[in-house]
């Protein structure tokens, strides 16, 4: 229980800090910031390694497999995608 | 590596990610930015793989390596105007793995150490099963939407479906918490939320797609974070939890530029007006159309132009065209902007990547609130594409069902040529007293050549 609440609050500061910044992200760029928090919400690939690699029982192992599929595509995707956009744009030269 | 390093390099990787997106609050620095999110990425990632717990990395390299490459493939060979699709996919992707991750990390504890299922473990592990399963589900609905492969359709009672179902996946969620060694009632919770997200969205109009795709984003955040709650890890925590604002305020801000509510978007709800004028009434006789030579002559003299473009420039990828056209009139010496209304296109901020896309500066795209004080003092107005969100009903017609929704006031202007295939309405079903206007001409036409027609008629001029 006492994890819980320290997860808890970890979730709700960091919840603040999400307010805080994007609020700050002009609408010029809020496709390329849906595609890059796409791209982080892909960690969780973390999970997704751990439980493909775990000694766990086969079933967990082609979850975890798959679960790496599709955060590895979340990642990768995302992160290149909104470096492809973002190159674009430009100031007046 | 012990745990408390391990700990530390998870923490360094959501450091990077916070400072990343701070980059993304300007143009200048937001390569470096999504740089940065890429390095947090990365940090993590070879964290988990150093991780004691991993002992089999065939899966692992396998799966990373599938995972990159389709990854890869999308990045570089999607079109800026199927954008919207491509955030769908990955709004979805996100939140299956996070399904997947939540599946597998039950079995794994039931297997290998049942001290590790607690209260919050279960609680969580229903949670990331029924969010991750209906962001998976919903997103796929709004793909097939907004490829037009699914129809609009109105389910008449898919509220009392969506509530039935949501009571449902709690019900499961906390028989799952009583009893987590049952591992059918997981697959369960699954099977009820892919129903559920199926429902929730297949009502929903494809113009309420900016609204739903922010939506869907925050979702796969939360999912993220309930994963990172099943596996007591703040990297997930943390980065779900930014993600889920993200998304959140993203769909506050179309709603907002709708004037609508949450619920009133979620649920299909669309006030239905009660003195619809008929669009005989309103464009009775009073419509003028040009060619493409008349417009330039209005053109040529113009000292300052404002583009509003809408979803008809991405349908019709105009934007290069457009581009073209920007650039003779401000070799005329005219001055040009554009005006960007914050639901134009099919998600937030879809135009200014389009116009980017076309190599317009960003300097040059304007929101709504900064340029609407200008039109008074603009020569021409082009409307490309564009409709709903140039209705002067909006503000003068209390009983419209779109009254009280910001607009860019387009009809202040000196004149107003409007590119558009055909009078009819836009997505809110009512005509457009603006067609009308008589400062307003109208060129019936697809938006990429109406602007190559003006274009090459001024070059005539």
């Amino acid at each position: 229980m006492e994890m819980l609440v320290v997860s808890l609050t970890v979730f709700v500061l960091a919840l603040f800090v999400g307010v805080e910044i994007i609020t700050k992200v002009p609408p010029n760029l809020h496709t390329p910031l849906m595609s890059g928090s796409n791209a982080i919400s892909g960690i969780t690939l973390v999970g997704a390694i751990l439980s493909a690699g775990s000694l766990g029982p086969q079933v967990a192992t082609i979850l975890g497999f798959l679960a790496v599929i599709f955060a590895t595509i979340n990642v990768v995707g995302g992160f290149m995608v909104t470096n492809r956009m973002l190159g674009m744009f430009r100031r007046k030269d | 590596m012990g745990s408390a390093l391990i700990n530390l390099a998870y923490l360094a990787a959501a450091t990077l990610f916070i400072l990343g997106i701070k980059g993304l609050t300007h143009p200048r620095t937001a390569v470096r930015g999504n740089q940065l999110g890429a390095i947090g990425m990365l940090i993590a990632v070879v964290t988990a793989l150093v991780d004691q717990q991993v002992v089999n990395y065939v899966w692992i390299i396998a799966g990373l390596v599938i995972g990159s490459g389709i990854g890869a493939l999308m990045a570089t060979r999607v079109q800026m105007t199927d954008m919207p699709q491509m955030v769908a996919l990955l709004n979805g992707f996100g939140g299956i793995a996070s399904t997947l991750v939540a599946g597998a990390a039950l079995l794994d504890a039931l297997q290998i150490d049942l001290s590790l299922v607690t209260i919050q473990f279960a609680i969580a592990t229903a949670a990331s099963g029924l969010i991750g399963t209906v962001t998976f589900w919903g997103s796929m609905v709004a793909f097939g939407k907004l490829q037009g492969i699914v129809k609009d359709v109105r389910l008449s009672g898919a509220q009392i479906i969506n509530a039935i179902l949501l009571v449902i996946a709690l019900a499961l969620s906390g028989w799952l918490v009583v009893d987590p060694t049952a591992t059918w009632i997981y697959w369960a919770i699954v099977l009820v939320s892919t129903l559920l997200g199926l429902s929730l969205v297949f009502p929903i109009g494809g113009a309420d797609m900016p609204v739903v795709i922010s939506l869907l984003n925050s979702y796969s955040g939360i999912a993220a974070s309930a994963a990172g709650f099943v596996l007591n890890n703040n990297a997930l925590i943390i980065t779900g939890s930014l993600v889920g604002a993200s998304g959140i305020i993203l769909t506050s801000i179309m709603c907002r530029a709708m004037n609508r509510s949450l619920t009133n978007v979620l649920f299909g709800i669309w006030v239905a007006s009660d003195e619809a004028q008929s669009s005989d009434e309103v464009y009775g006789g009073r419509v003028k159309s040009a060619n493409a030579e008349e417009l330039a002559m209005l053109m040529e003299a113009a000292r300052r132009v404002v583009i509003v473009p809408g979803y008809g420039m991405a349908v019709s990828q105009a934007q290069h065209a457009v581009r073209d056209l920007v650039n003779l009139l401000e070799e005329r010496g005219a001055e040009v902007e554009f005006a960007i209304h914050p639901v134009a296109g099919r998600m937030p901020g879809h135009m200014n990547v389009l116009l980017a896309e076309a190599d317009i500066p960003y300097d040059k795209m304007k929101e709504m609130d900064e340029i609407n004080p200008s039109f008074d003092q603009t020569d021409v107005v082009i409307v490309i594409g564009a409709n709903d969100v140039v209705n002067p009903l909006a503000r003068t017609d209390p009983g419209s069902p779109i009254a009280g929704m910001p607009i860019l006031n387009v009809d202040k202007a000196r004149s107003i040529i409007v590119i558009k295939r055909s009078l009819s309405p836009g997505f809110a079903g009512i005509p457009n007293p603006l067609f009308a206007a008589d400062n307003t001409l109208m060129l019936f036409a697809d938006a990429k050549k109406g602007a190559l027609d003006i274009m090459n008629a001024l070059k005539a001029v």
